[in-house]
Order: structure tokens, then C-alpha cells, then sequence
């Protein structure tokens, strides 16, 4: 019995990623991280900000995503997203942008706990890929 | 009879009219092409986002406590109206049928005595809608500056409607925009997006047990506003798409109307010569014969 199953990327301008041959995906999810296998129970959950581990037999992918919601059904995984990079090919120089647009956002006073919370994160994980 | 002079400088007028909308069709079809490309690919991402909102909200137990988003103030006295038009004209009556269609509705609310507001998006709409609904529109909104529709553009749109929202400002939200449908037809609609309308269409995968992680209130608590901007972004590659279209069918006519123009003055301007130098030719006729 094949262990694969279907994954689909879509962001608002275009579907971002399709694979039929996908054996696991790490998301992170608002709660932690969750590893996703075949057959695995019909999921909703949204994502915090970053990376996503693709493992397939053509091999192993990273992206960093900035928000998304993911549901996986009938072992179809669907990943809705604003902002997806791979990490192979995104340049250092957007990175210190995006972290330095969060790190503004984050002084400012008004923002809420929840959201603080997820800034943090952000620019946690835009360090470590830096 | 216009003078031979005057239709020679009607012809070349028209000539060179021609050619500037032969350009501007030019040009659209160009810019069609790609808006079509960005309309479909954009579908998935909407559709999809519509579906796990379907599941989320068959999912939900108790309908009073349900996201205000959702289900709604409970009130139904301020409608709040967000008409998106185009920046630019001349592309026939892509503007004039959503404003029509958002007139409409604004007449219906009025004569039911609830508050109209309105927020154009776009600044062809503004101009049209400003003479009747002036003391109405609240808030105009332009992207006369990025070329392509994007969706910050789109989600800059969505966070407003939200605010406003939360000051209550107003109890339901109704887009305006036209559905690209090919490029001769294209749909002017009103959606409703606050509250959400579950269409009736399909609750028939509501049986599927879903885990959710965190709640679903939660989930439903993030995943509505960014549907808002989902829709307004997907209203916006629609309307982009249609008004390249509206466009090019728009000069296309202009040409070939043009085109018939100067072939009648053609023809006008050939009689008339021809007359002239009858007349001239009867003239030295009768002059000799008189000698």
C-alpha cells in the first residue's frame, strides 16, 4: 500500500504548489507543530507564522509561510496562504525586509497579546532561516 | 453641402481617431489576456476558502454565540454598500452597469427607510455616484497606482470594512462588482459578505467529522476576516478582467464604426468633387455658347 498522498498550495494570485507523491508534511499550526501522514483524520486548523516541510519520494522541500489555514480531507491537503517562499530561492535581503516591517509593527503599542504573540514568532523564525 | 475642404479635414479627423482606438483595443486585449489569466487562478484560493468556511460554519453548535461576522448584528437597518469600479474610461458601459445595478439597491434600502452608506472603490464610480448619493459615500478608494491587482491592495479594502464593522458602523455589507463571463458578457453582482450568506447550495458534507485545532470559534474568529478580503480580492480580478474586456469589445466597435464614417465621407467628399467640376465644366459650356 502506497504511503502518498495529495497536497495542494493555493495563494490568492495562483495555485503555488501541486504534488500527488507527498509522504508527510511538518505545518506549523497556531497550537505547534503537526505532522500530517496518509490517512490521517479530516483536519481544520490555521498556520503562525513558519516553515513548511514537505517530504516526497522526489524529495525534501521548505517553505516559509507567513499565515494560512490547512484542511486535509480524504487525504487531500489543501494549504491556503498569503505569503509563501521557498526557502531555497528567497534572497536574504527581503527576509531582513519582512523582519524589519514585523519588527515595527511589533513596537507599536495598540496590537493585542494574540497578535504579538505571532509577530514574535515571525521574526523568531525569519532569524533562523537567515 | 459641407465644402471640400471641411469634409477632407472631417476624414483625416476620424482617421486618426481610429487609429487611437485601434490602439486602445489593442492595448486591452493585451491586458485582458493576462486579468483572464489572474481571474482563473485566483478561483481556487477563493473556492476553497469558501468551502472550509461552509464545513466550519455546519459545524457550529450553538448559533448564538457564532462570530458576529457570521451571523450578523441581529439588526438590519445600515447597509453598507462598496461599489468597485474602474479608474479609467472609456471601456463602454462596464461602469454604468454596476452603478446602475448598485442604484437599484440603494433604492430599495432607501425606500425601506434603513441608512445607506457607501464606499467606491475606484474613481469612475465616485464620479457617478457623488451628483445623487454625495452625502452617502463615506470613504473612496483608488489603486490608481499599482498596475496589477494584488492582493494587499484587495486586503487593505477588507481591513476597513472590518473596522468599521467593529464600531458598528454598520449591520450588513453588500459588494458591487461585474463578473467576467467572456469578453462581450460580463455581470454586474451584488454579494453579500457581511453577514456571510450560506448559500443553500451544498450542506450536504456536513457529515464529515472534522478535528479542529484550536476551536472552531477560533478558527471561524480568524478565518472570516481574511474571507472578506478573499472576496473583495476576487471582486477586484473579476472587475479587472471584465473592464479589459468591456473595453476591448468597446474600441472594437469604435473602429469599425469609425471605419463606416469614413467611408461614407469618402463617398460625400467624392460627390461633391465630382459636382464641382460639373458645375465648373456647365459654366465654361454655357460661357462659350453665349459668345
Amino acid at each position: 500500500m502506497s504511503e502518498e498522498y495529495s497536497l495542494e498550495i493555493v495563494n490568492p494570485e495562483k495555485s503555488f504548489l501541486s504534488k500527488n507523491d507527498v509522504t508527510e508534511v511538518v505545518v506549523p499550526a497556531f497550537e505547534g507543530e503537526i505532522g500530517i501522514l496518509k490517512d490521517h483524520i479530516s483536519i481544520i486548523s490555521f498556520l503562525k507564522p513558519g516553515i513548511i516541510k514537505i517530504f516526497s519520494k522526489s524529495g525534501e522541500d521548505s517553505y516559509y509561510v507567513n499565515d494560512g489555514i490547512i484542511e486535509f480531507k480524504n487525504n487531500n491537503l489543501s494549504i491556503l496562504t498569503s505569503l509563501i517562499f521557498n526557502l531555497k530561492d528567497i534572497d536574504k535581503e527581503k527576509i531582513l525586509e519582512i523582519q524589519k516591517s514585523t519588527e515595527e509593527e511589533l513596537s507599536k503599542s495598540e496590537i493585542s497579546d494574540q497578535e504579538k504573540y505571532l509577530l514574535d514568532q515571525k521574526i523568531e523564525v525569519l532569524k533562523s532561516i537567515n | 453641402m459641407a465644402s471640400l475642404d471641411d469634409l477632407k479635414k472631417r476624414i483625416s479627423s476620424v482617421k486618426s481617431t481610429q487609429k487611437i482606438t485601434k490602439a486602445m483595443k489593442m492595448v486591452a486585449a493585451a491586458k485582458l489576456r493576462r486579468a483572464q489569466e489572474s481571474a482563473e487562478k485566483g478561483r481556487p484560493y477563493s473556492d476553497k476558502m469558501n468551502n472550509i468556511i461552509l464545513n466550519l460554519s455546519s459545524g457550529i453548535s450553538d448559533i448564538e454565540n457564532a462570530p458576529k461576522l457570521l451571523s450578523g448584528t441581529g439588526e438590519d437597518k445600515i447597509h453598507l454598500c462598496v461599489v468597485m469600479t474602474s479608474d479609467r474610461g472609456l471601456c463602454g458601459g462596464f461602469n454604468t452597469n454596476i452603478i446602475k445595478k448598485a442604484k437599484l439597491y440603494f433604492q430599495k434600502i432607501m425606500e425601506e427607510g434603513k441608512t445607506l452608506k457607501i464606499i467606491t472603490v475606484g474613481t469612475k464610480g465616485y464620479d457617478q455616484l457623488k451628483r445623487a448619493y454625495g452625502g452617502n459615500i463615506i470613504d473612496r478608494i483608488s489603486f490608481k497606482e499599482s498596475k496589477n491587482v494584488n492582493y494587499f491592495d484587495a486586503d487593505k479594502v477588507g481591513k476597513l470594512v472590518i473596522e468599521k464593522f467593529e464600531k458598528k458602523e454598520f449591520d450588513v455589507c453588500v459588494i458591487f462588482y461585474n463578473q467576467f463571463k467572456n469578453v462581450i458578457t460580463q455581470i454586474p453582482q451584488e454579494q453579500q459578505i457581511i453577514p456571510l450568506k450560506t448559500s443553500d447550495e451544498e450542506t450536504n458534507s456536513s457529515d464529515d467529522n472534522y478535528e479542529f485545532e484550536p476551536e472552531e470559534d477560533e478558527i471561524l474568529n480568524n478565518l472570516l476576516p481574511k474571507n472578506i478580503s478573499t472576496q473583495i480580492f476576487k471582486a477586484m480580478l473579476e472587475n479587472s478582467a471584465s473592464e479589459q474586456g468591456s473595453r476591448m469589445s468597446a474600441m472594437d466597435n469604435a473602429t469599425r464604426n469609425a471605419g463606416e464614417m469614413v467611408d461614407k465621407l469618402t463617398i460625400e467628399y467624392n460627390r461633391s468633387r465630382q459636382a464641382a467640376i460639373t458645375k465648373e465644366l456647365i459654366e465654361i459650356i454655357s460661357g462659350a455658347e453665349s459668345l
